[in-house]
């Protein structure tokens, strides 16, 4: 028996805030340097030192709040999370328990089929990362690295509104094109700045009672979201269909093996004490503070894409794609408007000779490598006709090896299309000369023949010859 | 003379300085020696730090003659052992700390310095300052100078029987639910517990951070207020420090007393106090009135339930605050730990005694899951009406008195066994702190043969009123001269 299921999924997401200093100490927060370098007493927990609030990490807070259309605590407040672990200095995290400085937002997720789907967001908070505990190399020793401890963090939790492992990476997709939008992280999942833990249950169709909660904990990539989240829902529907129960508890995601173990349950969960941290003041945003946070703000993406969809004449797919990132928007506005009468020529080009290229190098549309200008100017030759749609992709791979502008490729490689009458009936009528018996058959009317014929001039002309051009006169002299 | 030097405070030894009456090397060595001499006796130093000190001293006397020192300058002090001193190690205390060196100094020991004042060493203290006889201290107990079978007072019990004993003329001190006021009163000198926020709580290793307030002890209100005044002041490092102006304290001490209306605490007249306390404190008003203050008395009805709102508070911030002392980057650890369970349990068992580990489950046991709401919220909800009370009282006073303990000193050893007897000692010093009022202790005459103290309680950064009145008081009595015979 295959009863229907339903699978609920919410995601906590955390971002770490692209500050400079920590939260709530001066100490950089630079990924990469050696153990320990970027600790400083306060990171370390150490007796009498005190925290102290970076304003930047506020500020981007609100400015996500904003970005996601939530509602920003005029008054909110940093409580303890109390429990022991090596690379957590002070026994406790700084966290927002209660009063969170962000709540009650949601953002639009576009699905695959073309259909937009709200999930909600209960609430962002402001925290204090942990430090890293160290096994490589340390034999049987366990190093402790707190150069993250005290990077700020939001932790974005989502309400339980996704029903598929797709519905939650496309949600957490959006969060990750939002903060880098806003400037406010830099996305980088492998050195673990956007990361994510994912409460899966299942519940049969139709039910209102939500099922028994695993929470898969610490996942660092949208593929490994994705699996984890199939394989955690095959599980429970597996347990419960042959008689088990889904035990609460907290799961961890093995990607060499592809599959969620136990890590604690319910009953071994820390109680964390959590209580308003004496050492800080209630955060009070005023709302002048707040208005101008607000007026920072960027053209956030969905503005973005229906602007794009009018201003160019995109379809709505192709708006989509073109603000996936913010550096890929800009790249792209740059395009267009140097190439101002070709809005869509621009769009085929960034999203397929150049996404294919960058993609191949693992860049991002933001490298060095092909300037927004360089690709314009190499549009700017199709669009007046000096080379074919063709040859341009031939220019367009020797300026991705070279670094050279599309006018010196085509001037020193001779590239300039031909769009001499003259020159092309010439060419026309060496073929024809060379070729009486094809000329024969296509007179006699197979009329196939006058692609052959277009092959032969471009192949005389090293493919310069301007094909409507050729089109047009060949259409005229091929019927004698 | 420099056998008589101790029998000068702190603000006549400073100017004594600035006049070459005697240099800042002579006065060091003077109280060095008396330190030393006393030291088996009293066991009020954890360390001290005579080389460091005579060093200083020498640049101080330097600075003198150069017409550049400070309001300190060259005056000796000492520091309770829980505010960081970089070079010297900070115990707090505790065996968890023995071997601690912090490698910052704390802003108050910072500010004594460049104001000129020469540190001697590090004072004894019940352990993380928890405990009101300094008997819980890793480094034994200390012993009251008017008697040496009893007890200081605690926390700050150390700092207390120095200045009392003419050890040191003044010395820091911190007070989280009476901790510089009772010891000043069971050592017959003057101690004075800012408003929270007035000064810096970095580098002060923190018990129960809404609680903790840095502040002074001195032989007279007058020596307090220039201490004070030194000490205090916004730092950035100190989210709960307050940002506005410190008021020359001393410049205020001489208002006549004319019109000022002194509010008695009734609910600190109760069957709790000794009855011989309360004809000294009842002595002293009268001293108040006849220098031209209005007196009458004030109740605040919610004060009686200090003591259970404050042993939930405290006990809950000092087991989160103490959770830092884990085994791993500093202090304590023990010897071969099989793994990490095992490193916390000894670790913390080891380095932490009996009061401490009371306080931490306590504190544990109140935010736990289930428990949080009928404790700790319930507590800080009391909490806003002991603050409402005396914010009412404020209205209709200009500052509040009562006694600062219910009885003189007790002996060594008569209350260990019972912390509840022990806890409620702190009966009347505790509502200040839950209000973050400054409140001072100043010694009003003796009960068998022992000093008790009046304490004066104004309202939000009233402390320039509160040391007012001390000092007009200190003008009409000299309880706050006598001496110990055995340190005189």
């Amino acid at each position: 028996m295959t009863a229907e299921w339903e699978t609920v999924i919410g995601l906590e997401i955390h971002a770490q805030l692209a500050t400079r200093s920590k939260i709530f100490s001066g100490a950089a927060t630079a990924y990469g340097a050696p153990p320990n370098a970027q600790a400083s007493l306060v990171d370390l927990g150490f007796p009498g030192v005190l925290p102290v609030l970076n304003r930047e990490a506020v500020r981007m807070a609100v400015c996500f709040g904003l970005a996601i259309g939530a509602r920003i605590a005029r008054q909110s407040v940093f409580a303890r999370k109390n429990y022991f672990y090596p690379d957590l200095p002070k026994g406790y995290q700084i966290s927002q328990y209660e009063l969170p400085i962000v709540a009650q937002g949601a953002l639009d997720v576009v699905l695959d089929d073309g259909s937009t789907k709200r999930v909600g967001i209960t609430r962002a908070h402001l925290e204090e990362d942990a430090g890293k505990s160290l096994h490589e190399g340390l034999g049987a020793l366990t190093g402790v690295d707190l150069n993250r401890a005290g990077t700020p963090l939001i932790e974005i939790v989502s309400e339980p509104d996704m029903r598929s492992a797709k519905e939650a990476v496309a949600y957490m997709k959006k969060v990750h094109t939002l903060v880098r939008y806003l400037e406010i992280c830099d996305g980088n999942m492998q050195e673990g700045s956007f990361r994510c833990d994912a409460n899966v249950s299942v519940r049969p169709k139709g039910a209102e009672k939500l099922g028994t909660r695993a929470e898969i904990k610490n996942i660092n990539s949208f593929r490994f979201v994705e699996k984890a989240i199939q394989y955690e829902v095959a599980r429970q529907i597996e347990l419960i269909e042959s008689g088990g129960k889904v035990v609460q508890e907290t799961r961890l995601y093995d990607p060499d093996k592809g599959e969620t173990r136990a890590m604690r349950t319910k009953e071994e969960a820390n109680d964390y004490r959590y209580f308003p941290d004496p050492d800080l003041l209630p955060l009070a945003l005023d709302e002048a503070f707040i208005e101008e946070v607000r007026k920072g703000l960027p053209e956030l993406p969905d503005e973005k894409a229906v602007r794009f969809a009018s201003q160019y004449g995109l379809s709505a797919y192709d708006a989509g794609v073109l603000t996936a990132s913010r550096e890929l928007a800009d790249y792209y506005e740059e395009v267009a408007r140097a190439v101002p009468r070709e809005p869509k020529l621009a769009a085929n080009w960034v999203m397929g000779e150049l996404a294919a290229a960058l993609n191949k190098e693992n860049l991002d549309a933001g490298s060095e490598k092909m300037p927004a200008a360089r690709l314009a100017g190499l549009l700017m030759r199709i669009a007046d006709q000096t080379i074919s749609g063709k040859i341009a992709k031939e220019v367009f791979e020797a300026m991705w090896a070279g670094g050279e502008s599309a006018d010196a490729i085509i001037e020193s490689k001779g590239l300039k299309q031909i769009t001499d009458a003259g020159a092309i009936e010439r060419a026309i009528e060496e073929v024809m000369a060379k070729s009486p018996g094809q000329l024969a058959d296509y007179r006699a009317g197979k009329d196939k023949l006058f692609g052959f014929f277009v092959g032969q001039v471009m192949k005389a002309t090293q493919g310069k010859a301007n094909p409507a051009q050729l089109n047009e006169l060949l259409k005229k002299k091929l019927p004698g | 003379m420099s056998e008589l030097l101790h029998k000068n405070g702190l603000t006549q030894l400073a100017a004594g300085l600035r006049t070459k009456q005697f240099s800042s090397v002579e006065l060091v060595r003077a109280y060095l020696q008396r330190i030393e001499a006393s030291q088996s006796v009293l066991n009020a130093f954890i360390s001290v730090t005579a080389e460091q000190a005579l060093g200083a001293a020498a640049a101080a006397d330097r600075d003198i003659a150069a017409g550049r020192g400070g309001a300190l300058a060259g005056v000796p002090i000492a520091h309770k052992d829980l505010f960081c001193t970089a070079g010297v190690r900070t115990t707090c205390g505790s065996r968890m700390l023995a071997n601690f060196v912090s490698p910052y100094d704390a802003t108050v020991v910072a500010k004594l310095k460049s104001a000129g004042a020469i540190t001697l060493g590090k004072l004894n203290m019940d352990e993380f300052a928890m405990g009101s006889s300094n008997e819980t201290s890793y480094y034994g107990p200390v012993r009251n100078p008017w008697n040496i079978d009893f007890v200081p007072g605690g926390s700050s019990g150390g700092s207390a029987a120095a200045v009392a004993a003419r050890l040191i003329p003044g010395a820091t001190a911190t007070d989280t639910g009476g901790s510089i006021r009772q010891p000043a009163a069971l050592c017959g000198i003057t101690g004075i517990k800012p408003t929270y926020g007035r000064v810096s709580r970095y580098g002060m290793v923190a018990f129960a951070s809404s609680l903790d307030q840095g502040g002074v002890l001195a032989t007279s209100a007058e020596d307090a207020a220039l201490m004070l005044r030194e000490m205090a002041g916004f730092d950035p490092n100190d989210s709960t420090s307050v940002d506005t102006p410190v008021p020359d304290y001393v410049a205020s001490l001489d208002a006549p007393l004319a019109g000022v209306k002194i509010g008695l605490i009734k609910e600190f007249v109760d069957e709790g106090l000794d009855r011989e306390n309360e004809r000294r404190i009842r002595e002293a008003l009268a001293v108040l009135e006849r220098a031209g203050a209005s007196l009458r008395e004030v109740s605040l009805p919610h004060l009686p339930s200090s003591v259970p709102v404050y042993y939930v508070v405290a006990p809950a911030e000092c087991s989160s605050n103490l959770a830092r002392y884990d085994g791993v980057r500093f202090g304590h650890r023990c010897q071969e730990p099989r793994d990490l369970q095992d490193l916390y349990r000894r670790s913390r068992g080891e380095g932490f005694g009996a009061e401490v580990k009371r306080r931490i489950m306590t504190g544990t046991y109140v935010l736990s899951a289930g428990y949080y709401d009928a404790y700790y919220l319930k507590a800080q909800r009391v909490r806003q009406l002991i603050s409402a009370d005396f914010k009412r009282a404020f209205g209709e006073v200009d500052v509040l008195v009562g006694p600062t303990s219910p009885t003189a000193a007790f002996r060594i050893g008569a209350k260990t066994a019972d912390p509840i007897t022990m806890y409620l000692n702190d009966i009347y010093t505790i509502g200040a702190n839950l209000a973050g009022l400054p409140a001072l202790s100043i010694p009003c005459g003796f009960v068998g043969g022992l000093p008790v103290g009046l304490q004066i309680v104004g309202a939000h950064f009233a402390e320039a009123r509160i040391l007012n009145v001390a000092h007009r008081y200190q003008l009409e009595t000299d309880w706050h001269r006598k001496l110990p015979e055995r340190f005189a």
